[in-house]
C-alpha cells in the first residue's frame, strides 16, 4: 500500500474545509496523483504538496490566502489522516499512497 | 399637494408610527419582566405568611399561652434557620424540572448537584451564546454569567434564539436575561455589560468555573483563551461561518502554565493570527441559523460533560478526559461531522508553556493589544477622486444628461457593472445592471494585460465581453463600495480602459449609499 506505483506516482486525497475550497474552484475533495519524489529526488513530503497545490492545482491568483513564507499561512490547520500535522512531523511528513490530507481554515464567526 | 408631498408625508408618518410601536414593544417587554419578578417575590412571601392560617382557630380559642408563644417563635423563623437538616438535597420543583436528565446515569443526583453548584461564563450572546445559554440554564447550572456589548439587531433574529422582535435595540445581555429567566427562574444570572477587554478579563473570569467562547473575532478568541490559561479555567470554544462549524475543548485539564499534562490552548493550536484579509465575518460571508445553533448546542453539551465529571477530574486531571480534538461540522458534506486529533501543549507557547511571556500582570496592565496583534484591514481607498462618483451623481446620469458624454439619459449610454456575488445580485439589483461576481474577477489572473491571453483566446469570458464596447463608460457598484474599487483597479490593469480613453470608476459607498441617498426602498439585507 505504502509503495509508490510503477510509474513513480502516488495517489492521495486532498480535502479543503472552512472556506479554503473557494480558492480551489469550490472543490471540497480532490483525488490527486502526485510525483513520488520531489525536485531533488527525495520522497515527496507535505512541503512539496503545498508547493504543488499552489503552482499547479490552484487557479485563483490570491496565493497569499493559502501560503505565506513557503508554508501554509497562519490560521490553516493541516491534518494528515485525521491527525494534526504537528503529531506527524509537520511539513516534513513523507506522503504515502492513499493518504488523506485535509486543509482547514479556522472560522471566527459566532 | 403634489403626489411627491403626499408620498413623503405618508413615509414620515409611517416612520414615526413604527418608532412609537418599537418603543411600546420594548416597554411591554420590560413591564412583563418586572411583573413576572414581582409575582415570584410575592409568591415566596405568601408561602411564608400563610403557614399559620390553619392554626388560627386554635389560637383564638384558648391555647395555652406558653405553647402558643413557642409555636409562634418557631413559625416566625425563616425556613433556612430551622436547625433540622434539609430532608432532600434538591428542592421539590427541581426533581420535577430536571427529572428527565436526573434519571440518566451520565447525570444522576451527583451530576445534578454538581451542575447546581457550578458557575459558567458565556462570552458573547449571539448565534453560539444564545443556544448554549438556553441549554445550560435549562439544565440547571447554578450561576450563568453573560458578557456582550452589543444590542439586538433585526438581522440577528434568524439565529440568536433568545432575542425577539420586541427587544430589537435592547442590550443583548438584558434581552437574554429576560428569555433565560422565563425559561428557568432557579438559575442565578449575572450580567456583564460591555465588550471584554484585557483590563477587565481577569476580574470578570475569576469567579467562574468554566468559560464558553461564543465570540466572533480572532482578537477576542486569543484574549478569552489567554485569560482561561492564566486563571486555570477550562474553555469550550466554538465558531461558525456559512455552512461550517468548529468546536474545541481547550485548556482541559486546566493545569498551570508549564505543566505539560494540561490541555492545549488556542495559542498552541494557532500560534500566529490569520492575516486579517482572510478573516470573514458572518455579516459578509453569511451564516445559516441551525449551523451556528448546532455548534452552540454542542458547547452546552461539552460543558455539561465537564461539569458533571466533578471537581476531582477538573483539578487533578486523574480521570483524564478525551485527548485534545477538533470537531469539524460541514452541513453540506457527507458525513457532516469529523473529529481530528489535536496536538498537546506547545513547548514554546506564549501563554501555557514554561516559556510563557503572557502573565496576569501583563494582561491587567492593558499593554497587550489583541486587536493590533490580529491586525486590521484599513478601509479600502485605492482610487483617485476622478475615478469615483457619488450615488446621487450616478442617479443624475440615469435620469439627466450624461456629464461625461453629453448624451441624453439612456440605459445604453454606459455599462453598470454589479460585482456582488450572484446570489446577492438575484436578491435585488439596479435596472439594467450586469453581474460579474467579485470572486470571478479576483480569480482572473492579472497577466491578461500583456495581450497574450487575448491573442491566444484564453482570456476570461467577462474580460473579452467588456472589451467589445470600448465607447461606453463603466460604472462599478458593489454592496458597500470596497470590492468595486478593487475591480476598477483590476480592470485598468487588464487594459479595459483603452489606455485611459474609456472612463471606468466606482460608485462611492455602493448600494448602501444608493439606498441612503437615492432610493430608500432598495432592500437592506
Ligand atoms: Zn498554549
Amino acid at each position: 500500500m505504502s509503495e509508490a506505483k510503477n510509474d513513480g506516482t502516488i495517489a492521495i486525497t486532498v480535502e479543503f474545509s472552512g472556506g479554503l475550497e473557494m480558492l480551489f474552484s469550490n472543490e471540497r475533495k480532490l483525488s490527486l496523483t502526485i510525483p513520488g519524489k520531489d525536485e531533488n529526488g527525495a520522497k515527496t513530503n507535505i512541503a512539496f504538496l503545498v508547493r504543488h497545490l499552489c503552482n499547479t492545482v490552484m487557479k485563483d491568483p490570491r496565493k497569499e490566502l493559502f501560503v505565506l513564507d513557503d508554508t501554509v499561512r497562519p490560521g490553516i490547520l493541516v491534518l494528515i489522516n485525521d491527525a494534526d500535522w504537528e503529531l506527524e512531523g509537520e511539513d516534513k511528513y513523507e506522503i504515502e499512497e492513499g493518504d488523506n490530507i485535509l486543509f482547514v481554515s479556522t472560522l471566527h464567526g459566532g | 399637494m403634489g403626489p411627491e408631498t403626499v408620498i413623503n408625508s405618508l413615509r414620515q408618518q409611517i416612520t414615526s408610527c413604527e418608532s412609537q410601536l418599537q418603543d411600546l414593544k420594548r416597554q411591554l417587554a420590560e413591564a412583563e419582566y418586572q411583573s413576572q419578578q414581582q409575582r415570584s417575590n410575592l409568591q415566596s412571601e405568601q408561602s411564608e405568611h400563610c403557614a399559620p392560617y390553619p392554626l388560627a382557630y386554635d389560637f383564638s380559642h384558648g391555647v395555652h399561652d406558653d405553647f402558643r408563644a413557642e409555636i409562634l417563635a418557631a413559625l416566625s423563623q425563616p425556613e433556612e434557620s430551622i436547625p433540622s437538616p434539609k430532608r432532600w438535597p434538591l428542592d421539590p420543583n427541581e426533581y420535577k424540572r430536571y427529572g428527565r436528565q436526573l434519571i440518566m446515569p451520565e447525570i444522576g443526583l451527583q451530576g445534578q448537584l454538581r451542575l447546581k453548584g457550578a458557575s459558567v461564563l458565556i462570552v458573547g450572546v449571539g448565534g453560539l451564546g444564545c443556544p448554549a445559554a438556553a441549554y445550560l440554564v435549562g439544565a440547571g447550572v447554578g450561576t450563568v454569567g453573560l458578557v456582550d456589548g452589543d444590542t439586538v439587531e433585526e438581522s440577528n433574529l434568524h439565529r440568536q434564539i433568545l432575542h425577539s422582535a420586541a427587544r430589537v435595540n435592547m442590550p443583548k445581555v438584558e434581552s437574554a436575561m429576560i428569555a433565560l429567566h422565563s425559561l428557568n427562574p432557579n438559575v442565578d444570572m449575572v450580567p456583564h455589560h460591555g465588550r471584554l477587554t484585557p483590563e477587565t478579563a481577569v476580574s470578570t473570569f475569576q469567579p467562574y468555573d468554566l468559560v464558553l467562547d461564543c465570540t466572533d473575532t480572532p482578537a477576542s478568541r486569543y484574549l478569552v483563551s489567554d485569560t482561561c490559561v492564566l486563571l486555570g479555567k477550562p474553555l469550550v470554544s466554538a465558531s461558525a461561518l456559512r455552512t461550517d462549524g468548529q468546536l474545541m475543548v481547550l485548556n482541559y485539564p486546566p493545569r498551570p502554565p508549564g505543566d505539560t499534562a494540561g490541555g492545549p490552548c488556542y495559542r498552541c493550536v494557532f500560534p500566529k493570527p490569520p492575516p486579517p484579509e482572510s478573516v470573514v465575518s458572518c455579516g459578509d460571508g453569511g451564516i445559516l441559523g441551525p449551523v451556528v445553533g448546532t455548534m452552540g448546542v454542542l458547547q452546552a453539551l461539552e460543558t455539561i460533560k465537564i461539569l458533571t465529571r466533578g471537581p476531582s477530574a477538573l483539578s487533578d486531571g486523574l480521570a483524564s478526559p478525551d485527548p485534545p480534538s477538533l470537531l469539524i461540522f460541514s452541513a453540506y458534506a457527507n458525513p457532516m461531522f469529523r473529529t481530528i486529533r489535536l496536538r498537546t501543549r506547545k513547548p514554546k507557547c506564549a501563554v501555557c508553556s514554561t516559556h510563557a511571556t503572557i502573565t496576569p500582570e501583563v494582561l491587567n496592565s492593558g499593554s497587550l493589544d489583541y486587536v493590533q496583534f490580529c491586525g486590521t484591514i484599513n478601509p479600502i481607498d485605492v482610487l483617485s477622486s476622478n475615478e469615483r462618483i457619488s450615488a446621487e451623481n450616478y442617479a443624475k446620469i440615469r435620469l439627466d444628461v450624461n456629464p461625461f458624454t453629453g448624451l441624453e439619459p439612456s440605459k445604453d449610454s454606459h455599462i453598470l457593472l454589479d460585482v456582488r456575488e450572484k446570489v446577492q445580485f438575484e436578491i435585488c439589483s439596479l435596472e439594467g445592471s450586469v453581474n460579474i461576481p467579485f470572486s470571478t474577477i479576483s480569480s482572473t489572473p492579472a497577466d491578461d494585460c500583456k495581450g497574450t491571453a487575448t491573442e491566444t483566446g484564453l482570456e476570461s469570458g467577462w474580460v473579452s465581453e467588456l472589451r467589445q464596447h470600448t465607447d461606453k463608460p463603466i460604472f462599478v457598484v458593489c454592496r458597500l463600495g470596497n470590492d468595486s474599487q478593487i475591480t476598477v483597479k483590476k480592470m485598468k490593469e487588464l487594459g479595459l480602459d483603452n489606455g485611459g480613453q474609456r472612463w471606468i470608476g466606482d460608485i462611492r459607498g455602493g448600494l448602501r449609499a444608493w439606498r441612503h441617498n437615492v432610493d430608500r426602498d432598495f432592500p437592506d439585507y
